[in-house]
């Protein structure tokens, strides 16, 4: 119990982080791989004190109450994932958070917020199978839900669901918001339809938007991490080769429309699941 | 000094320019002179931006978009007329539709004159409006103890 | 055993004075009344009987058989007259043969041995107590809601002695269903509610409520059908007439019972209107709101998954099983889908309900210890939500004159205490940590230790991430609020409220205390068939209880984020807009916005789904009834 706390702590302190530092180096090899210099390795940081130091202007008071609320359902995700709670509670959760999200931008009432939270929405739908897909996948592993007891499971999983694996590499594309499937807002200066999502969001409010997504990014490498968390540097290995795969994805795609990503991340998942499920069950 | 100058995101807007200003300005995104390593991001919502940056002269049909756009930035902002047009109106000056630079309409707190104006000068401009942007910020502090 | 008698009989006879009381202050009053009689009683039977397991009781059937071997004679002929002057051939011919079949089975079978005709075990007092207390506000609701539909459909003929009549009669009937052990009682109570839903769909009886209520009525009365030969396989096999008594048939396992059991499960299925019936609860939407309330929430369709739930030991590990888990989860997943492209509150209502009765069907049909307690958790929750959900789409249907999504558009601002309401029931239907998650959570566990279960996994996984995207957005629109609004005319009947109120109220309180439900209901019955019992785990419950206190809380965060913000106007590409979302567009002409929801209907539409899901469905049941014919042959 204690154990689990301090992880739940360690994360809800050090993730941002950590978060800010991926996202950094993220910033840095995207620049190198278009021959820039790139920004300062903390720019994330920066970008979050600087928000928080801006006016605190919104379009309704409203909309804070919902980001505030994605942003502690985020968080509270994370949480219940490092301190090794059921990994469908924390799925559950993190659907919560988002539509927290996607609420914020509706409330908002604008054009362009309204469509980014339409795509926010496919975006969510797009997702959604292939988590609970790999979340049953892990049961079907290990016989548990419980994050810590897939963690402890002495062999590397990612042998047993190695297409849930592939799928979840698919679909963290579009929950790290990397192109081509950053739809509902994007980190990049080639915007579509103004910021999306976030268009009606600025000073804290966008800060808060932008903290959930610093946790968010070390939630999902986290998850990614679980697949082989029985050679835990292995598994830090394969985070960054992963994460690396998203940069170069990122830097080297144009935006499709919601009909390819819904279309291609269901094919994945059903593909994915049922393959990899199937298989395991006739094992 | 505060983080708003590590982090300075703009918004860059076309009153009525030749585009030749325009062209400079995004010339200043490429690698060759790389904006991102000063934290600059190009953002193009009012919403998040710290700098307004305006090209061309003001006229009839953008005075008003070049006043929401700027009204609906949050405080701290800077705003910087890139390129003579912007600045007084230019070659354009005379002409029936034109009103003048964006001092016309809105406050302009950088000027950063030629035409074109060179990517070295714009970022010059911008980097000095990140000193008036950080005093703008201590001011608000300031404002906002009392 | 008094309390059990006096809740069938007690709303019937109400109907039946409500039959002669004119409309009017008088009648109004009495409802109100007999509905908070009956809400009481329904406690009354939870405290009496909540620890007391299964207890059954000792009536003499024959004088009571007789009278409803009559009765059923009576409906019959009364449905044939129907049948005939609609020229509804196909109907008349099912009601002969039905009756045909019945009164052969009844010849066949010595039904003087039956004993403990009535029972009650814990999932009986959950069924009663959802029919009691949120059938009984739903009839409360209607008194205010009938007023106003009268007023607003003014050259329809005012039939609401009848409405009010038959909507007890529904009551009685449910009750009859859930507390019968004699099958050939239950079939008897089951007949009433296909009568009821038949007249009560029709009731403005124009032509589309026509054409949808005998639409209704054939399907039912084809599950009728399925439903009586099991009594020709009971009087068949076993002429004693013990299997006719249910809790004997289920006692006797899979082995005897899984005749019975395919051919209940088919009745169940048309009853709860999975696919292919689905059709039925769909056109059903022609009927005043109280009436889809009530079929949808707390009669009717719950009758199907009574009976689908009941069975659900026997089907546990078999072929006819894993077929209704299969309707039941393709089900889910397609009247999903077809939600998203539906505009229609009603429909969007109608189609969910037909989901989540496809999640509890498909749970019911694998059948172990963890699948049926989610089950049941799943009707508790759906019977709550969407009534809850109808009754205020009914209410608002009538202040804005409109029940499409899309004319919601800021709803929280006009008519903020109904909206609110809305938000809470929509949030109940399928956002963690409300009761769906729970539910959903306990599915899929149950799925996973089922043989074979990765399909339905499959389908519960797409079909939950389609859930979640037609309901956001629907939430979406009611707070999309893009001005502050003149409340619109906030005169809400004190019926609609007290019927409203104390849903919401309930609402919460399950999603609190489903713990408590859990273990003092559900538990206790898987527990006395399973010998064990599937629980949560005291740290998951803690975990979704306290995110149900966190949703509860965070909306108190809204007194920080009040304090000096400063208000900007929507970006509109840099044009000014005004606050009430008009913007200046080209030669200076004002034009409103207008936000539209993705409907998707490419995709997603009514047509392609249905024909996608009841091919499968139909090729499911045909291996179902495929099954049932060689166990009879052999
Ligand atoms: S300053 Fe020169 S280059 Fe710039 S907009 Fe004016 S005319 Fe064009």
């Amino acid at each position: 119990m204690i154990t689990e706390i301090i992880f739940a702590i360690g994360f809800i302190i050090l993730a941002p982080f950590i978060g800010a530092l991926i996202g950094g180096i993220d910033r840095k090899v995207t620049a190198r791989m278009q021959g820039r210099v790139g920004p300062p390795v903390l720019q994330p940081l920066y970008d979050v004190f600087k928000l928080f130091e801006k006016e605190k202007a919104v379009v309704r008071n409203e909309v804070n109450f919902y980001i505030f609320s994605y942003l502690i359902f985020v968080v509270f995700t994370g949480a219940l994932f490092f301190s090794g709670s059921d990994i469908l509670l924390v799925i559950f959760a993190l659907t919560l958070a988002h539509a927290f999200l996607i609420l914020g931008a509706y409330a908002a009432t604008s054009p362009y917020s309204h469509i980014g939270a339409e795509r926010e929405l496919l975006q969510l739908m797009a997702v959604e199978p292939m988590l609970i897909l790999a979340a049953a996948g892990f049961y079907m592993a290990t016989g548990s839900f419980s994050v810590r007891d897939i963690a402890l499971w002495p062999e590397p999983i990612v042998m047993t669901l190695p297409l849930l694996f592939v799928g979840i590499v698919y679909v963290l594309t579009i929950k790290l918001r990397k192109s081509p499937f950053d739809l509902a807002t994007t980190h990049h200066a080639h915007q579509e339809l103004v910021k999306g999502l976030t268009t009606e969001f600025a000073g804290p409010t966008l800060g808060m938007v932008e903290i959930a997504h610093l946790y968010e990014t070390v939630f999902f490498l986290g998850l990614v991490w679980l697949f082989f968390a029985s050679m835990p540097w292995v598994g830090l290995l394969a985070v960054i080769i992963v994460y690396f795969l998203e940069i170069l994805v990122d830097n080297t795609t144009t935006r499709v429309r919601w009909q390819v990503m819904l279309r291609s991340a269901w094919l994945v998942a059903l593909v994915a699941g049922a393959i990899n499920l199937g298989v395991l069950t006739l094992m | 000094m505060s983080y708003i100058t590590k982090s300075p995101w703009i918004i860059h807007y076309d009153g009525s320019s030749c585009n030749g200003c325009d062209i400079e300005v995004l010339a200043c995104l490429t690698p060759l002179y790389d904006l991102e390593r000063f934290g600059i991001v190009n953002t193009g919502n009012p919403k998040h931006a710290d700098v307004f940056l305006v090209t061309g002269g003001i006229n009839e049909q953008s005075r008003e978009v070049v006043k929401n756009t700027y009204d609906q930035m949050p405080d701290p902002k800077v705003v910087v007329a890139i390129g003579i047009c912007a600045t007084t109106g230019g070659v354009f000056r005379e002409c029936y539709n034109i009103m003048g630079g964006v001092d016309k309409v809105i406050p302009v707190d950088v000027y950063v004159p030629g035409c074109a104006a060179r990517p070295e000068s714009i970022i010059d401009g911008v980097v000095r409006a990140l000193g008036i942007l950080e005093e703008k910020r201590t001011k608000m502090t300031e404002k906002g103890g009392k | 055993m008094e309390l059990l008698v006096f809740l069938i009989l007690f709303p019937a006879l109400a109907a039946l004075l409500f039959c002669i009381l004119p409309n009017g202050r008088l009648r109004d009053t009495i409802v109100v009344l007999v509905s908070a009689v009956i809400i009481a009683v329904t406690l009354y039977l939870f405290v009496l009987f909540a620890g007391a397991g299964t207890v059954y009781f000792d009536i003499e059937s024959g004088m009571i058989s007789q009278i409803m071997t009559g009765l059923e004679v009576i409906i019959s002929a009364g449905l044939l007259y129907l049948a005939a002057k609609y020229r509804q051939y196909l109907i008349a011919g099912l009601v002969v043969i039905q009756l045909g079949v019945v009164l052969y089975a009844e010849s066949l079978i010595n039904e003087t041995a039956a004993l403990n005709n009535l029972f009650i075990d814990p999932f009986s007092i959950i069924m009663a107590m959802i029919i009691g207390i949120i059938g009984s506000l739903i009839c409360v609701y209607s008194v205010g809601y009938m007023r106003d539909y009268h007023a607003h459909h003014e050259g329809m003929p005012d039939k609401r002695r009848w409405f009010f009549a038959l909507l007890f009669v529904f009551l009685a009937a449910m009750f009859g269903v859930v507390f019968s052990n004699n099958l050939f009682w239950l079939f008897f109570f089951w007949e009433v509610t296909t009568l009821c839903s038949f007249l009560l769909i029709g009731y403005s009886w124009d032509e589309e409520a026509r054409k949808n209520a005998f639409w209704a009525l054939l399907l039912n009365l084809l599950g009728g059908l399925a439903f009586a030969f099991t009594f020709v396989w009971i009087g068949l096999t076993d002429p004693s007439g013990g299997l006719v008594m249910m809790d004997t048939l289920l006692a006797a396992g899979p082995a005897v019972a899984m005749i019975p059991a395919a051919l209940i499960g088919f009745a169940g299925l048309t009853k709860a209107a999975q696919m292919p019936f689905s059709s039925w609860l769909v056109g059903a939407m022609v009927a005043p709101t109280p009436v889809s309330a009530l079929l949808h929430s707390s009669t009717m369709v719950k009758a199907g998954v009574y009976m689908i739930v009941r069975f659900a030991p026997i089907y546990n590990v078999t072929m006819v099983g894993y077929m209704i888990s299969l309707v039941g989860g393709v089900t889910f997943l397609l009247a999903s889908g077809i939600a998203i492209s539906q505009s229609n509150a009603k429909k969007v209502l109608a189609y969910s309900t037909i989901a989540n009765l496809g999640l509890v069907v498909a749970c019911a049909g694998i059948g172990s210890y963890a699948a049926v307690w989610a089950a049941i958790l799943l009707i508790v929750f759906h019977a709550i939500a969407k009534s809850l959900l109808f009754l205020s789409v009914g209410t608002v249907e009538h202040k804005i004159g409109s029940r499409n999504i899309e004319d919601m558009t800021g709803l929280l601002g006009r008519l903020p205490a109904v909206t609110v309401m809305m938000i809470i029931g929509i949030a109940g239907m399928f956002l963690a940590p409300f009761g769906m998650l729970i539910s959903k959570w306990a599915a899929l566990v149950a799925f996973l230790d089922a043989q074979y279960g990765f399909i339905l996994v499959l389908l519960l996984a797409f079909g939950s991430a389609v859930t979640v995207f037609f309901w956001t957005k629907w939430l979406g629109k009611l707070i999309e609020v893009a001005w502050n609004p003149k409340p619109v005319e906030a005169k809400i009947s004190n019926h609609e409220y007290s019927a409203l109120v104390p849903l919401t109220v309930l609402m919460v309180a399950v999603c609190i205390g489903f713990p408590l439900l859990s273990s003092y209901l559900v538990v206790p019955y898987v527990f006395g068939i399973y010998g064990m019992a599937a629980t949560l785990g005291q740290a998951n419950m803690t975990i979704m209880v306290m995110m149900v206190f966190m949703v509860l809380i965070m909306p108190l965060s809204l007194l920080y984020f009040r304090k000096d913000r400063k208000i900007l106007p929507h970006y509109m590409g840099g044009l000014s807009s005004t606050p009430d979302m008009h913007f200046k567009g080209s030669i200076g002409v004002q034009r409103p916005v207008a936000l539209g929801n993705y409907y998707l209907a490419d995709y997603f539409g009514e047509k392609r789904l249905s024909n996608i899901g009841n091919g499968f469905c139909i090729a499911f049941i045909a291996m179902l009834m495929i099954t049932v014919i060689l166990g009879v042959i052999a």
